[in-house]
């Protein structure tokens, strides 16, 4: 990308307001032809903002838009449409039973004698913007069979045959694997060099540096710095989101690892659409060693979960935690038996959002003393405890009798783990523990789940972020399409891991 | 009345320095400190409706309207203390006590995220088994012969309100239904015992109705005269209930998992609380508060069930709007419960000055207000919404 490349996109001074909050406070962007310009902050930095006001779905209170150097008024998606402006979100929006080319032609279809679908014409006109930017994806195929990356394609396809020249990819890399973040990255530089203009939002700092020409960093809705990626270190990266020195890595020691505390055996799950998700999966977790599980998201992991954890019944194989049978025990006496539980979802699932912090910490004890005797609540009791653990896990953002959702989701994490290590237990199964985290919190769970590794509890950590697990684990086990492919040591590459993680590994065996 | 009334605070789109908060924040901060203000808007604003109403239909006052309203209901007892009155207020109590009941009903179960639109047949489950029980047992003393009506009027709603949930809880049909067939269910059972011929029809009388009660089983009346159904002690058992409702709410193990369940049924499976158990019992409880208010109803003032009583009483709905007033608080429910009894009280034939305002029209003009109110309950967010428009504007 020529530095002197002309400039397709100004954003001046945007402010956006929200009630209680500015999102964005007099953020100025600006995009050259053939550049990528990315967008680096934590959650509730802005950058979501920023682009949801230029794809026309905010309107800013102040600050203007011009795109090739002329002042545009984007009042819709599908002004910001007829400008150019392309959007491919988070989460995908295509229709699972429709093909390729039925998703990417939807609304503006080619048409025979003004009234006929003509397919034929535009499986054609696909394949040939396909071809053109490198994007290999079959029309005629449904997108229930297509792959999540093949989907990703999908929809940058969309935007591209909507006449897109600036393309905002929203976290693109979220839901990818490792080899198909490295496509991604082809992809990317084959629409640049083509003249096309790119604005990438992301939170991981190693992908921005390598994708990026140019990476602005927004920090609580204000424009920190805009600087060049050629140069640029994790480390001050990490300082300029966060607002102070960050560690990065994860400083653990040897693990010790005892006797067998998390013991499951053959175990099998159908979920309720009939589909059998965990297909005879056996492992071990001992005390005092981390083991992470690694897959790409849908691999059976959620189902593996829930039924360790007494919230699915499983058709086959046992549980043990800490030496007690729970195969078919509740939900209630899996947390009896020894077992702390991080669930997935916090909001959906952690945390009763209505519910003040202290109520949430004692969300599986609220039964027994010293919150409750006979059946009465001792309030007092539970504020007390709620009181102590704020300060013990620095929860920021209110006390004991603050509502759970007036917390940020940080700080909502650290209520969870406050829970669940308050109550020692044996087993910490850890799904996700650090989704949706900014830098800094992401640090503390961190820490805090080797420091309970070595208190000697047994730590299952689930996680999608190949780098946590990486950093975080002493074994590290793949899951795909519900059965465990394969074991690796904490020293395993990236590489390695994702050949597993899409099934490589057995298919070589 | 226009002029009487206090401007809404929507209406003064204030000046903002700067940082100083906003409308909407300040808006936020004052629901946050006292919940009462958008239910205290939302009457407001029913009552503005009504009045536009009265103006064009009628062409009357309706600030002189309300005011005979007002007197009808008996509520400037407190300033005058004169008999008539003393006598208005009680009968505003009476209705009052019953829309306690009903109006539990319904919160109890919203705590729990279920809809009881039961209310209705719960509360004349426990009715029924009152008149049954209270007209049937004889020969008892006063004082055990009540309890027992009492006790087993609220078990009956309990049963039907559990009947719900028990469903609700194992096959997961919905409580809505369950409830509206159920109600059904109870009035055709009513009808059935005390139609003409019925098994239990007073054949004396000549009218499809029950046996009247046994005087001793009567509750006694504390203010104005028993036989001109003066105020009797059911409404203790109705405040008692109330509090009843705030203990079992915030201070047990069982409204906790209530209120989590209602609040977030997926978090409280995953915390180790039982969904279905909590569905049942939030059910269950709900249908006593009902089947208690039905059985004090019988005790207190009816004394009798008629099949037309049966088929008319509307008690268990206007304590959804009772409920939805309130916000399901205890303080809220009884604040709702003493606006609804003096609304049916003022407007009544009996009470209403027919030279201000036809009764007829009046009592009409209850029920479009209790239908505002129902429909306005989301008027925090209209408010908001209305708020932010102004501030845009400003």
């Amino acid at each position: 990308m020529a530095v002197d490349s002309p400039v397709v996109l100004e954003m001046r001074h945007i402010t956006k307001r929200f009630p209680g909050i500015v999102a964005n406070d007099n953020v100025s962007i600006d995009l050259r032809r053939g550049e990528v310009h990315a967008l680096l902050g934590e959650n509730g930095a802005g950058k979501s903002t920023l682009m949801n006001c230029l794809y026309g779905l905010y309107h800013p209170e102040e600050g203007e838009i011009l795109i090739n150097g002329k002042s545009v008024s984007l009042g819709s998606p599908r002004a910001a449409i007829d400008h150019g402006v392309g959007m491919v979100h988070q989460h995908f929006m295509l229709i699972p039973v429709m093909t390729v080319a039925e998703n990417i032609v939807l609304s503006i279809e080619p048409t025979t004698s003004g009234v006929l679908l003509d397919l034929g014409e535009a499986e054609r006109r696909v394949r040939e913007i396909s071809e053109r930017f490198g994007l290999a994806v079959d029309p005629r195929a449904t997108i229930h069979d297509i792959t999540v990356g093949q989907q990703q394609r999908v929809e940058i396809l969309k935007a591209l045959y909507r006449g897109a020249d600036i393309l905002v990819l929203d976290e693109p890399t979220a839901v990818l694997t490792p080899q198909e973040a490295r496509e991604l990255e082809g992809i990317i530089k084959s629409l640049t060099e083509q003249g096309k203009s790119i604005i990438f939002i992301s939170h991981k700092l190693n992908e921005v540096i390598e994708v990026a020409d140019r990476i602005t960093v927004l920090r609580r809705g204000k424009l920190i710095e805009t600087i060049s990626a050629a140069g640029a270190t994790e480390e001050g990266l990490a300082s300029l989101m966060v607002g102070r020195e960050v560690l990065l890595s994860v400083e653990k020691g040897q693990s010790a690892p005892k006797e067998p505390l998390l013991e499951v055996e053959g175990l099998r799950v159908v979920d309720d659409r009939g589909v059998e998700k965990v297909r005879g999966v056996s492992f071990q977790v001992r005390a005092g060693e981390i083991v992470g599980i690694a897959g790409v998201d849908g691999n059976g992991q959620t189902e593996l979960i829930d039924a360790m954890t007494g919230l699915h019944r499983l058709t086959d194989g046992s549980v043990r935690i800490a030496g007690t049978d729970v195969t078919s025990g509740s939900v209630h006496q899996h947390f009896e038996a020894g077992l702390g539980h991080i669930p997935e979802d916090r909001q959906r699932r952690g945390l009763v959002l209505d519910f003040s912090i202290a109520e949430n910490i004692s969300l599986h004890d609220y039964r027994k003393p010293p919150d409750s005797k006979r059946g009465w609540l001792y309030p007092r009791a539970m504020v007390d405890r709620a009181r102590k653990l704020i300060g013990e896990f620095d929860v920021r953002g209110g006390g004991p009798m603050t509502k759970a959702s007036a917390l940020s989701g940080g700080n909502q994490q650290k209520v969870i783990l406050a829970r669940e290590i308050n109550r020692d237990p044996r087993v910490l199964i850890a799904a996700q523990p650090t989704r949706g985290l900014d830098v800094g919190a992401i640090e503390f769970v961190h820490r805090r789940l080797v420091e309970e590794r070595d208190e000697g509890r047994a730590i299952l950590l689930v996680s999608l972020e190949l780098d946590e697990i990486l950093s975080l684990s002493d074994r590290i086990l793949v899951m795909y399409e519900g059965e465990i492919v394969g074991e690796f040591p904490p020293t395993a590459t990236e590489e390695e891991l994702g050949v597993a993680m899409t099934g490589g590994r057995r298919a070589a065996a | 009345m226009s002029e009487t009334v206090p401007p809404l605070p929507s209406a003064t789109p204030a000046p903002e320095p700067g940082p100083p908060k906003g409308l909407v924040e300040r808006y936020l901060d004052l629901q946050k400190a006292q919940g009462c203000l958008a239910p205290l808007i939302t009457a407001v604003i029913a009552f503005l409706m009504g009045g536009i109403v009265i103006v064009i239909s009628t062409g009357k006052a309706p600030w002189n309207v309300y005011v005979e309203i007002f007197k009808g209901a008996g509520l400037h007892w407190i300033f005058t203390f004169d008999e008539q009155a003393g006598f208005n207020l009680q009968q505003t109590l009476i209705v009052t006590t019953s829309l306690i009941l009903t109006g539990l009903a319904v919160a109890f179960a919203f705590r729990c995220g279920l809809f009881n639109i039961g209310g209705n047949g719960q509360y004349l489950a426990g009715a029924i088994l009152a008149v049954i029980l209270g007209s049937q047992i004889h020969g008892l003393h006063p004082v055990p012969h009540i309890i027992v009506v009492i006790v087993l009027g609220t078990l009956a709603g309990a049963v039907l309100g559990g009947i719900a949930g028990f469903l609700k809880a194992s096959v997961g049909a919905h409580e809505v239904i369950s409830t509206i067939m159920l109600n059904w269910i109870v009035i055709w059972v009513g009808i059935f015992l005390f139609t003409l011929t019925g098994p239990l029809q007073n054949v004396a009388s000549g009218s499809p109705v029950s046996d009247e009660i046994e005087e001793g089983a009567k509750l006694p009346v504390f203010w104005g005269d028993p036989l001109l159904q003066g105020l009797h002690v059911g409404i203790f058992l109705a405040l008692a209930a109330l509090v009843v409702y705030w203990v079992l709410v915030n201070r047990t193990t069982l409204g906790y998992g209530v209120r989590a369940v209602g609040f977030n049924p997926e978090a409280a499976r995953y915390g180790g609380i039982s969904v279905s158990r909590n569905y049942f019992l939030a059910m269950a409880i709900s249908g006593a508060f009902a089947g208690l208010g039905g059985a004090i109803d019988i005790l207190g003032w009816q004394f009798r069930l008629s099949t037309g009583a049966i088929q008319t009483t509307t008690l268990g709905f206007v304590g959804i709007a009772v409920a939805l007033l309130g916000r399901n608080t205890a303080i809220g429910v009884l604040l709702g419960a003493l606006l609804f009894g003096s609304l049916v009280t003022g407007t009544s034939t009996r009470n209403l000055d027919p030279n201000v305002f036809q009764p007829e029209l009046a009592f009409n003009l209850t029920l479009l207000i209790q239908g505002m109110i129902v429909l306005f309950v989301g008027a925090d967010l209209i408010v908001l919404w209305l708020l932010s428009k102004l501030r845009r504007r400003a």
